[in-house]
Order: C-alpha cells, then sequence, then structure tokens
C-alpha cells in the first residue's frame, strides 16, 4: 500500500502505468470461476452439465470405439464378438453405401465426375480462385458433362437411372436441385415483385402453392400423377420427375428469401437506375440484384442445406439415396436389426456435409459485411 | 419527359413497334401473353388428363370417398374407424392424426427450443457449449433420419408385451412401456362431471372480463391488479373446487394384460411417440436458433433504460424486453410450427396413420383414384398452410413497431 503512494506522487497525474489487475481476476481460476461457478445458478447448471456429460460421453465412447467389432460377417457373430457398435455392416456396405447398384467397373466414371464437382464449384465458392474468369465457362459446361459421364452413351457403357443409388444419387440430387433451383428462384422472386399484376398473382400464387404443401406430396405427385398431364404414351424417367420436383420446390423457398433481399433495397436505388436510363433487366443485373442477393445470402445457403437434408425424402417413392440403401440393408437377414449402426453412418455423412455448408455461410456473410452491417 | 417519350414513339412509323416501345402498353402485352400461356399449358394438362384417364377407363370424381374402406387404421383417438368406413373418414382420420402430432409437437417443440435458445445465451461456458453442440448436432441430420432413429429406438429398447406376464406385482402398475406403446390409465367420467367443465368455461370467460377490467382501472387510475393469479385461480382452482364438491365424479381404468395384449385404459402408440419426439426434437433446435437471435436482437440500451425507469428486473423483462425480442421471434417461429406440420407427413415411413397415410397412401392404392386423393391432400394443407399464415400476418400486423 504504501509502495503504490511512493509511486503515484512520482509520476506526474495521468502518467501513472497501468496496474497489473488483481490477481483473483484473472488466471485459470477466474475464468472457472466466472464461467462456471459465478452464481447458485450457474453452479446448478455446471452440474446438471457435468451430470448429462457423464451419461453420455462414457456410454457413447464405449459403444462407438471401445466395445466396437470391426471384423465379423454377420450380426450374430458381432454379437458374440462385443456389445458395442457393429461397424462391420458399414465395412461391408460402405461401397455399396455410394455407388449402389452402379456397374462396378464402371465406378471411375462417378469417381471423375465427384472430383471435377469440386473443380466447377471452386470459382464459384471462392473469389480467389486462380484463373476466376476462364474456370467459370468450366462450371457452366459440368452439368452437362457429369451428366454424360454417369448416363452414358456418346462412346460410354449407357447406364440406367434405375441403378443409381447411394451418395451418389443424394450428390445428384442435391447439387441439381441447388444449381437449378437459384435462376428459377431469381425468375420467381422478380415475377412477385413486378409491377405487372398478371405475373406478380401468378408468381404469388406458384410460390404459395410450393411453400404450403410438404415435399413428399410433391414427391408423389411425381411418382404417382404426372404421366396423367403427359401426352398418352410418353414415358419419363422416375428420376428426372424427381429433380424436375426438387428442383420446383426449392425455386420456392429461393424464391421466398430473395423477396425478402429485394424488399431490403431503398427505393432510391431502383429510381437512380431509372435516372440512368437503365431497361429493366440491365437495372435489375447490374443495380438490385447484386445487392438483394448479397442480404439474401445466408437464407438461400440454408434453404440449399434444407434441400439437401430432403433428398432423404426420395427413399419414400422408392429411389435408394444414401439413407435408403442403409435402410435397405437392414432388411438383409445377415444385418437385420443393427439400426443404430446405419443410421449413426447416415447422421455422420450428412453433418459432415451440412456442417461444412453452414460453415460456408458464416465465411460467406463475413467476407459480404461490406458497410450493410449495423 | 412527355415531349421527348413522344418524339421517340413518333421517330417509328410502325404502329406496332410504337406499342411495343411505350412502357404502358408493353406491360400490357407482356401481361396477356404471359396469361395465355399460362392458360394454354394448363388447357393442354387437362386435355392430356382426360385422354389419359379415358384410356383407363377411370374418369374423375370423388363418389368413391363414400365407399367403405376395407383397411384398418390402428390408432384414432377420437373417430371411430373399422374397415366398414368410407374414404371419406379415413381421410378425417388421418387429418385427425396429422393434428394431434402437429400439436403436440408444437408444444413439446417450443418448450425444448426455448430451453435450449435460453441457455445458448448463458453466461455459464459448460451449458452454451452443450446446447450449441445439441443444436449443430440435431439441425444438420435430416429429419427423416431422426423419425427413423427414434422409431427404431422406441420399438427396439422397450420390453415386449409378453416380458409383462406373470411379473410379480402385476396388478398394482398402472404405466407400461412397452414396444407397442405406452399403456395408461385412463379417466372416466360420469354425468356429474359436466358441471367441472362448466366451471372451467365460467372460469375463461371470468377471467377475461376481470383482465380487461383491470386493465381499464389501470389506465384510469395507474393501479396493478394481481391479473395473473386472479385468472389461475379462474381457470384452475374453480373448476377444481366444483370437481371436489361434487364428489370428484371419475374413476380410472387401468390397462390389464389380458391374453396377447393390454386392455382398457388409454394407449400411446410407439409411432406416434416416435414421430412426435422426433419432430419435436429436430424442430427445438431450429426455435433455439430463432430464440437466441430474438433475445439478441434487443438491444442491451432498452434493458439499461427500463432500469433507469426505476422498473424492477422482472417487470423490465415483462414489459421492455420480451415484447421486442417477440416481435423479432415470432414470424420465423411460424414457420417452424408450419414445417413441423408439413414434416408430419414423413410419418408413412413409419407407419404412422396421418393423412398422407391414409387418403393419399392405402385409399389412393386401393382405389387407384391418384387424381382425386392427391387433390384432397394438396389442399388440406394447404388449407393448414394458408390458415396459419394467415394468423401470423394478423399477429404481425398487430405487433408491427407503429411509425410516424
Amino acid at each position: 500500500m504504501s509502495d503504490t503512494t511512493v509511486q503515484q506522487s512520482s509520476y506526474p497525474p495521468g502518467q501513472h502505468p497501468d496496474l497489473p489487475p488483481p490477481k483473483n481476476l484473472v488466471g485459470p481460476v477466474a475464468w472457472v470461476r466466472d464461467n462456471f461457478f459465478g452464481s447458485i445458478t450457474d453452479t446448478v447448471l455446471t452440474l446438471i452439465g457435468l451430470y448429462l456429460l457423464y451419461l453420455i460421453i462414457p456410454g457413447m465412447l464405449n459403444w462407438t470405439i471401445f466395445d466396437a467389432v470391426l471384423n465379423a460377417d454377420s450380426k450374430q457373430a458381432c454379437r458374440a464378438a462385443g456389445d458395442g457398435a457393429c461397424w462391420a455392416l458399414i465395412e461391408e456396405r460402405f461401397l455399396f453405401s455410394i455407388y449402389a447398384f452402379y456397374p462396378a467397373e464402371e465406378w471411375w466414371r462417378p469417381n471423375i465426375a465427384f472430383v471435377l464437382l469440386f473443380v466447377a464449384l471452386g470459382p464459384i465458392l471462392f473469389d480467389k480462385f486462380p484463373m476466376r474468369r476462364h474456370a467459370f465457362i468450366f462450371s457452366v459446361i459440368y452439368p452437362f458433362l457429369a451428366g454424360w459421364l454417369l448416363l452414358g452413351g456418346w462412346g460410354l457403357k449407357p447406364v440406367s437411372t434405375e441403378l443409381w443409388g447411394g451418395v451418389m444419387l443424394t450428390l445428384v440430387i442435391g447439387v441439381t436441385g441447388i444449381s437449378a433451383s437459384l435462376p428459377i428462384g431469381i425468375l420467381l422472386a422478380l415475377g412477385r415483385a413486378s409491377r405487372l399484376p398478371a405475373m406478380r398473382v401468378v408468381c404469388t400464387a406458384f410460390i404459395e402453392f410450393i411453400r404450403g404443401v410438404p415435399l413428399i406430396t410433391l414427391l408423389f405427385v411425381a411418382s404417382t400423377m404426372l404421366n396423367y398431364f403427359l401426352p398418352p404414351g410418353t414415358y419419363f424417367d422416375l428420376l428426372l420427375r424427381v429433380l424436375i420436383m426438387v428442383t420446383l420446390f426449392a425455386a420456392g423457398y429461393v424464391a421466398e428469401v430473395i423477396r425478402g433481399g429485394l424488399q431490403s433495397i431503398p427505393k432510391g436505388q431502383y429510381e437512380a437506375a431509372d435516372a440512368m436510363g437503365l431497361t429493366y433487366w440491365q437495372s435489375m443485373r447490374l443495380i438490385i440484384l447484386p445487392q438483394a442477393l448479397k442480404v439474401s445470402i445466408p437464407g438461400i445457403v440454408n434453404t440449399f442445406i434444407g434441400l439437401y437434408k430432403d433428398t432423404t425424402l426420395v427413399l419414400i417413392i422408392g429411389l435408394l439415396d444414401v439413407l435408403g440403401v442403409m435402410r435397405s440393408s437392414l432388411a438383409d437377414p445377415k444385418w437385420n436389426g443393427l439400426a443404430y449402426e446405419a443410421y449413426v453412418y447416415t447422421a455422420v455423412f450428412f453433418f459432415i456435409s451440412c456442417f461444412a455448408m453452414s460453415r460456408y455461410s458464416i465465411y460467406l456473410e463475413n467476407k459480404l459485411h461490406t458497410g450493410h452491417k449495423r | 419527359m412527355t415531349v421527348e417519350a413522344a418524339t421517340i414513339d413518333s421517330g417509328t412509323s410502325n404502329p406496332l413497334l410504337r406499342l411495343w416501345r411505350n412502357k404502358e402498353t408493353r406491360g400490357v402485352i407482356i401481361q396477356i401473353a404471359t396469361i395465355a400461356a399460362i392458360f394454354a399449358f394448363i388447357a393442354w394438362l387437362v386435355t392430356n388428363a382426360i385422354a389419359n384417364l379415358e384410356e383407363l377407363g377411370k374418369g374423375f370424381s370423388f363418389s368413391f370417398l363414400w365407399d367403405a374402406s376395407n383397411y384398418d387404421i390402428g390408432f384414432s383417438p377420437f373417430i371411430d374407424f373399422n374397415s366398414q368406413s368410407p374414404h371419406l373418414t379415413a381421410a378425417l382420420v388421418g387429418l385427425q392424426n396429422t393434428l394431434l402430432v402437429a400439436v403436440w409437437g408444437v408444444v413439446l417443440a417450443t418448450i425444448l427450443g426455448f430451453i435450449i435458445g435460453v441457455l445458448r445465451l448463458s453466461k455459464n461456458f459448460l451449458m452454451n457449449r452443450l446446447a450449441y453442440c445439441y443444436v449443430e448436432l440435431i439441425r444438420n441430420v435430416p429429419v427423416l433420419l431422426w423419425i427413423l432413429l427414434v422409431h427404431g429406438a422406441v420399438v427396439g429398447n422397450l420390453p415386449q408385451i409378453r416380458d409383462f406376464r406373470g411379473l410379480e406385482g402385476l396388478e398394482d402398475m398402472n404405466f407400461f412401456f412397452t414396444n407397442r406403446g405406452l399403456y395408461m390409465p385412463a379417466p372416466e367420467f360420469q354425468p356429474l362431471a359436466w358441471a367441472a367443465f362448466a366451471a372451467f368455461i365460467a372460469g375463461i370467460v371470468g377471467a377475461y372480463m376481470y383482465a380487461k377490467r383491470a386493465k381499464a382501472k389501470q389506465e384510469a387510475t395507474g393501479e396493478i391488479s394481481p391479473v395473473l393469479w386472479v385468472s389461475v385461480g379462474l381457470i384452475v382452482g374453480l373448476p377444481v373446487v366444483v370437481f371436489v364438491v361434487t364428489g370428484l365424479p371419475w374413476e380410472w381404468s387401468s390397462p390389464e394384460l389380458k391374453g396377447f395384449n393390454f386392455q382398457g385404459g388409454f394407449v400411446i402408440k410407439p409411432e406416434f411417440m416416435a414421430l412426435w419426439l422426433a419432430l419435436s426434437i429436430y424442430t427445438s433446435s431450429f426455435i433455439a436458433e430463432i430464440v437466441r437471435a430474438g433475445i439478441q436482437a434487443v438491444s442491451h440500451g432498452q434493458t439499461e433504460a427500463a432500469h433507469a425507469l426505476g422498473l424492477r428486473h422482472n417487470r423490465a423483462l415483462q414489459l421492455v424486453i420480451i415484447p421486442q425480442a417477440l416481435r423479432v421471434i415470432v414470424p420465423p417461429l411460424t414457420s417452424q410450427y408450419l414445417n413441423l406440420t408439413k414434416n408430419s407427413s414423413l410419418a408413412i415411413a413409419i407407419g404412422y396413420y396421418d393423412l398422407v397415410a391414409t387418403i393419399g397412401g392405402i385409399s389412393l392404392n386401393q382405389t387407384g383414384r391418384e387424381m382425386e386423393c392427391m387433390i384432397i391432400v394438396l389442399l388440406t394443407y394447404l388449407t393448414i398452410s394458408l390458415l396459419i399464415s394467415a394468423f401470423m400476418n394478423w399477429y404481425n400486423n398487430r405487433i408491427k413497431l407503429v411509425e410516424r
């Protein structure tokens, strides 16, 4: 105490160097106290949390790792070897869960398509991609290239879409739905915000219809009813019908998100664009949409994550996506009853892809916050 | 401006081109063309449909709705249904089951979501990390997967009914968790119970009138009346008192093991339980994020201002913070409720008889009337959605900030 007074007297007013904080307010002990035992409620919450961890963690670790069985050829062998998860199922079904019935000698085609997917996505996702402008050309031709690789024809052995399944089918539906629904969604949103009443009514009705019914009913329409509306005798691939429905479904949701973005653009921007003498499409392309899309990107990515998760619904109308494939392996008498293993494996697959997408959305949000942050 | 436009327009002699260059007439032309194209498209679809249906000899009629359904629905708590009931009743049972799981799902999801959302903001490091893990883990996995997983857990882990046979003390037990459902006692009311029910209605009316008068009194004199406690007393207390006074006119009917199954009592089917839990847990992760965002959206200055005005912490929460947070929370919350209702259509994957599984599933397959059945299903969902949206718009208008 006397020490400080001596020091104080030797500095001119306002020049005293900062004193270190009191010992009991810094360091790990203080951190633990502040974060875990700050008050009575805090202490109770911490104890509840610790108890929950105690309930979950040991059991989970035992099941997934310590008691798990890796090598076995049937459920009975698994159960005999240990109480934990029977990962032997996943081991046996791993390749099947990716390619399903796609002929094994043609697996290189989906593999190449998968690798090229990232080449095509690169310039779209990251603006520091090398030679971005030229790479965009590849992104535009990629869908056709991938379609040719997967379907075959023109020198490749044709593979019917009935043989598609697993992770491959999930990616096909997800990527097609995501990339095709964005332009349609933009057009629908512009239509709904149009000054022409007929356009507005048509687009609003379409969007509200899509958003008002569950996807599964639309998939039922695609699988049972759509052929009625086409000229008699036309046959139309089930996967294509599903792709159309999924795309339209996602487009309705994307349109609503973009409408929110359009509404957030001040009226002055529209007037300024008009004053510059820009036509409707020019002003949308150069002035309005860049701003509106920027605002709506988090919402759009969320819609896409939702769409990607919703691809699992196709199993109800008989397409075998990754969940469908794993579920079908439960019907195998050899593995009958290993529901947890199959579902946990699928859940991990979806968790990784969806979590990555949501991280990317946060990255974009931070990158695009150029002056709109309040 | 008009002079210039006129000169540009008169620059061309072609009258059609002139019409196209005028902004107003161009708008009209585009609209007429759009509507014509859409009508042509619809006409094309309808002609195809008629041709296709004729080829199959089906026609288009809803008269099948009055035919006997010839199938059984295992779960119908409020509507009597047997295989002789018409398809229309099957559709109603489906609607009832959809609404049942939706309403209970909304209740549980809201409770869970608010708890997790508040914990997510807690200063307690452990709790907010746990809440974060819960939210991320749940919402990044498809809802269909959750439904299948929970169904697998419910059916796979609960004891079978035959495990109860010969169990000691079976007569004294009232609740049975089995893989065919949760059996529990059901109250059976006797005729005199209507008095308590009437008291309940009277309590609601009384509480409403009291709240109205209390508000008028507060606006006139500034005096605050204990509205909450009086309402609780009127709505809960009054019926209970009447119930006791009339001599507790009810009996419990407990489930009893007879033959291969439990008889009597009330049963909650495992499909319902699985769907209800899965939908609630899945939706609660989204609600938690909405609640967190809503609370964070109320600036801290509002809390400080309320305290500066001399409001105690509870009153500040009640009068300042919560109303403002709700304005942010309610619109996305309603759309989550809507999503939950629509996701309940995944019931078909685990054999719960909702709208899609009854009229859109079994009835459709039995009668072969895809068109009619799907129209009924789509229209019903549309009606539910539009009703919820209408409510949301009404609520939004009511709580909207009144600006200059």
